[in-house]
């Protein structure tokens, strides 16, 4: 019998509950503190540790690493996505008043997808990173 | 002030120990010190950042490289004298530069007077975030953060480039062996 069951028992039950701050850090950054990096770091934390805990291969059923790299340059992607968008819309470069029928609501939306791009970037390098790492001296 | 003292204190136990591990640890309670600071300085979000990143992530990476190398610091080979002499020089300049800086913390100081009010006052109705780090950080200053973004994907391509293809070098001269 396995002797961590306390840790792999509580990580089952924080694992969620890192996740919904990983969102809620991501969602509500326009309020309080808070935003893509951050979240993108914590949702990446949480991978890691369950990668101390269950195991690296467990991890990376988790989180599979071809995903991961994928998410590296989709975050980049949709940050200029927005900003090439707004242009189209006969705006400037990461002018993101015209998205929306009105400038408020445009700049609410940049913002929020913006955010994402960061999130997905920064989640998929530290836990790439973490990945690589760690599985190197096995 | 605490805080600064304890700071120095670990900088301190960083340059005397020669075990990595414990330097490891002790960066990271640097990290969570600064974070501190942050917190008292009311910078949130920096202080958020410090924490995960400074204190969660690099420590985390850091042990994960250190599992791959040696724990003990090698013997740096040469007198320590010259770059002594160069950090305290270094160090000099830096105090001799705050003299000249503005009291901290007053209202009419430059950082205060140059382009922080216009964000301040217009962010609400312009962006309808009430957040301000978030909408200099996402809006006004977009450029920036995007190119933050590339800096991290830069890091995260490098890494991949050089840690993926592992085990690479191994197979390859003896699948020339039987070539011949």
């Amino acid at each position: 019998m396995r002797l961590d069951v306390i840790f792999r028992a509580t990580m089952k039950i924080m694992m969620p509950f890192i996740l919904v701050f990983a969102l809620y850090v991501q969602f509500h950054g326009d309020f309080g503190p808070g935003g893509g990096f951050q979240a993108g770091v914590i949702a990446a934390a949480m991978v890691i540790l369950y990668a101390i805990i269950f195991g690296l291969d467990a991890a990376k059923r988790l989180a599979p690493p071809r995903l991961l790299e994928l998410m590296i340059p989709l975050g980049v992607l949709i940050y200029t996505g927005v900003g090439v968008i707004c242009m189209m819309l006969g705006g400037n470069f990461l002018d993101y008043s015209v998205l929306a029928h009105d400038s408020m609501h445009g700049q609410e939306y940049g913002i929020l997808l913006v955010e994402a791009g960061v999130l997905i970037t920064v989640a998929g390098t530290m836990t790439t990173i973490f990945f690589l790492i760690a599985g190197r001296g096995r | 002030m605490v805080l600064l003292t304890l700071m120095a204190i670990i900088t301190i136990g960083i340059v005397r120990l020669r075990n990595l591990f414990a330097v490891v640890i002790l960066g990271g309670i640097y990290s969570f010190l600064m974070a501190s600071v942050m917190i008292v300085l009311d910078a949130v979000d920096v202080a958020m950042t410090e924490a995960s990143v400074g204190a969660g992530i690099s420590t985390v990476l850091m042990l994960g490289t250190l599992y791959l190398t040696k724990t003990e610091e090698s013997d740096p080979g040469h007198s320590p004298l010259l770059p002594l002499f160069v950090a305290v020089v270094m160090a000099g300049v830096l105090v001799y530069a705050t003299i000249d800086l503005p009291p901290f913390g007053l209202a009419d100081n430059p950082v205060h007077t140059h382009v922080a009010p216009r964000y301040l006052d217009y962010s609400i109705e312009e962006t309808n975030v009430p957040n301000v780090v978030t909408s200099v950080l996402a809006s006004y200053r977009g450029y920036d953060t995007l190119g933050e973004t590339a800096v991290i994907f830069t890091a995260g391509i490098a890494v991949l480039l050089l840690l993926k293809g592992r085990r690479k070098m191994k197979p390859g001269p003896k699948r020339k062996r039987i070539r011949r």
